[in-house]
């Protein structure tokens, strides 16, 4: 596509990822934004630069991968699925498995490139096995089936000490760092402070490039599938499944394959996540984990990658501005000067006899905790999402972009 | 028109050459007919729903199915794409039997259709659901389209030229990238009849396809329908109330009520048959 008048003169442009001048251009100019947020030279963003923000960033990342693949199967295919977490648990044992040092725990030593493939690998073959249960109902049953899943999951994960480390203490999983193989200093150490390239880069910063780098291989996968002959087969079964399979798609097939990929990526993100946090108990594994995915997923916009990301944003970063917003809240009241104590002090509890919305002192007094409270907030925002705009943040750019196309013209 | 000349259509035409690209066809060269039903029972618990159907659709035919509502046309159609299972008789495509195969096998072997009430898929754009309908005629899996690159980006160019060659042909160019569910509803349909053209069919079922059109859009339904026929020699079985388009267009019509064939012949035969007539109108009541 060149010089006026913008034509397409191959389909390969037309279907191309980014196939506008100002796709290629804004995309560029995010991704190098996103670069430069760790060394804290990008106005406005160098709080992003802090390393609990910076670990924040990271945990969007890992959310969004596993995000992207409960995408797969149900903005997608069309199957609700509340036994991602299952599946990211099943990961991250995998992961220990192959990647930790051989102790008292299983483990095998063996470097990332091992172990990482092989987390997403082993849920996926799990997933396909527990498929053909899966495929043969739909809709409200199935979230009952994988809910089940959910909770034998978190049985076997309790009592599986050898794997798991039981519910007391956890376990210790593979640390960050690219071996070629059993050696004892790794070439890239991504849990240690460094230098790269001549900069100096904190730890928090390395393990954010390499969850970003491994965020946008898995959105580059899962785009592509989205717009080839195999994604196209996913959205038809969601949108009549009936129709579809007299066009010529295998139902049975095609939900066992996207069974298959949405617990590739969950296992991933699940040995992401384990890696990161270091140490975990099996309970982490649990319901509301799952129920984080959804919230993902239909608060960004089910079935678009860019609505997804955003979801992981939101829902990632949501209990944080609440945590932030909660202590000034708390701050203010107990200066007590301004218009709004009043309102403020009806939100937040500060002690025993306060009442209030929110409790910054867990234990004490009445109200939720900050995590209760999170809870609550997903729950809600689900359904008001639903019921007021099914496409999501997405729904809502896309809103937006739409009235500035046309502006200053209503159409 | 049987027998006299048809309107030369002034649309773009639709090449069987592009159509048929990378497909192979399925079966025997040589059978009987090209879709044949023999003798088929269908019943819901006690409702009979087809009774002793039998009839056959050669190669290029236009074959119409007609009958009042509820005489088991769609379910005549559901059994042949094996969606309903019929307790007896036989569906031979091209010498061989249907029965007991999956719906989407019999896509794979030639059978393509379109819906009574729409069954596009509503989220996806006017590309991506003529797209779908070569699915069949594709084969590159997961992990070839996941890294577009090769074969599979080669595949999607290929087919995307084939759904153009589509959309030109049904005159939808300016609706290629909006979701379908937005579309007006003839424009739906069309969309419904690219899809099922993207297939490379044998044979094209179609189920009611200008109910609920006006004039101009059947006419236009009509001409697509007729070029399909000429152009790029797909046999055809129509599902249609609107009788000046069946008794226009069709070689040989099948009447069925309450599930019971009543008579099949040339539309003009059919429309001097006493049976369908009664069927269609009921009885005269002697006046006493």
């Amino acid at each position: 596509m060149r010089g006026r008048p913008m034509l397409y003169t191959r389909y390969e442009s037309d279907q191309a990822l980014l196939n506008t001048g100002t796709k290629k251009v804004m995309m560029g100019l995010f991704i190098v934004l996103l670069v430069l947020i760790p060394f804290g030279v990008v106005p406005g963003l160098t709080f992003l630069s802090q390393p609990d923000w910076m670990r924040l960033l990271s945990t969007v990342c890992i959310f969004a991968v596993g995000a992207l693949g409960l995408n797969i199967l149900t903005g997608l295919a069309g199957q609700v699925s509340l036994g991602h977490a299952f599946f990211m648990g099943l990961g991250a044992y995998t992961a220990a498995w192959f990647g930790v040092e051989p102790g008292p725990l299983s483990g095998l030593g063996l470097p990332m490139w091992v172990w990482l493939p092989l987390a997403g690998l082993v849920p996926a073959i799990v997933g396909v096995l527990i498929g053909p249960v899966a495929v043969r109902v739909r809709g409200l049953y199935l979230a009952f089936v994988t809910l089940g899943l959910v909770f034998i999951g978190e049985y076997i994960f309790r009592n599986w000490v050898y794997a798991t480390g039981g519910p007391d203490s956890g376990r210790t999983f593979p640390s960050l760092e690219w071996k070629i193989w059993k050696e004892e200093t790794p070439l890239v150490d991504f849990q240690s402070d460094g230098v790269w390239f001549g900069v100096e880069i904190i730890e928090e910063a390395k393990t954010y490039f390499l969850m970003l780098l491994l965020l946008v291989i898995f959105v580059l996968l899962a785009k592509n599938i989205q717009r080839t002959r195999v994604g196209r087969a996913f959205q038809s079964i969601r949108d009549r499944d009936i129709a579809a399979e007299i066009m010529g798609v295998n139902e049975v097939q095609y939900k066992l394959v996207a069974f298959g990929l949405s617990s590739f990526y969950a296992g991933i993100a699940g040995a992401l996540l384990a890696t990161f946090i270091g140490r975990t108990i099996p309970e982490r594994w649990n319901l509301f984990l799952s129920v984080q995915f959804i919230a993902i997923i239909l608060i960004g916009g089910a079935g678009v990658v860019s609505g997804v990301i955003l979801g992981s944003v939101f829902v990632t970063v949501l209990p944080r501005l609440v945590q932030d917003f909660s202590s000034w809240l708390a701050d203010y009241v107990s200066e007590g000067e301004g218009a709004f104590v009043w309102l403020a002090d009806l939100f937040i509890s500060t002690g025993s006899g306060d009442f209030g919305l929110v409790n910054t002192l867990p234990g004490v007094g009445p109200g939720l905790s900050v995590f209760q409270f999170n809870q609550v907030l997903y729950g809600l925002l689900i359904i008001l999402f639903l019921i007021f705009e099914p496409l999501g943040l997405y729904g809502i750019w896309l809103r937006i972009r739409n009235y500035w196309k046309g502006w200053p013209f209503t159409y | 028109m049987p027998g006299g000349k048809r309107p030369k259509s002034g649309g773009i035409k639709l090449s069987g050459k592009l159509l048929r690209r990378n497909s192979e066809r399925w079966g025997p060269e040589n059978y009987d007919h090209l879709l044949e039903v023999k003798d088929i029972h269908l019943s819901f618990k006690g409702v009979k729903a087809i009774d002793d159907v039998s009839f056959h659709v050669d190669d290029g035919e236009l074959f119409a199915i007609i009958g009042p509502n509820g005489a088991g046309k769609t379910s005549l159609f559901n059994s042949i794409n094996q969606v309903y299972h019929p307790q007896e008789g036989d569906i031979l495509w091209k010498g061989e039997s249907l029965m007991g195969l999956k719906p989407n096998v019999t896509a794979e072997r030639g059978l393509a259709r379109t819906f009574q009430n729409i069954a596009l898929y509503p989220h996806m754009t006017v590309l991506e659901n003529i797209l779908t309908g070569r699915h069949v005629r594709m084969d590159s899996g997961w992990l070839a389209g996941s890294i577009w690159w090769g074969k599979a980006k080669r595949e999607e160019m290929a087919n995307r030229e084939v759904v153009e060659g589509i959309i030109d042909f049904l005159e939808i160019e300016q609706w290629r990238k909006y979701p379908v569910g937005l579309l007006p509803y003839g424009v739906q349909k069309r969309v419904e009849l690219g899809r099922a053209l993207a297939m490379d069919p044998e044979l094209l079922m179609l189920d009611e396809p200008v109910a609920g059109m006006n004039l101009e859009e059947t006419e236009d339904m009509a001409r697509f329908i007729l070029d399909v026929q000429d152009e790029l020699d797909i046999a055809i079985i129509l599902v249609e109330h609107d009788m000046g388009l069946v008794m226009d267009i069709a070689d040989r019509v099948l009447v069925v009520d309450f599930g019971k064939p009543i008579a099949v012949g040339p539309p003009a035969e059919v429309q001097a048959n006493p049976n369908v007539i009664k069927a269609y109108l009921g009885e005269e009541v002697e006046a006493g």
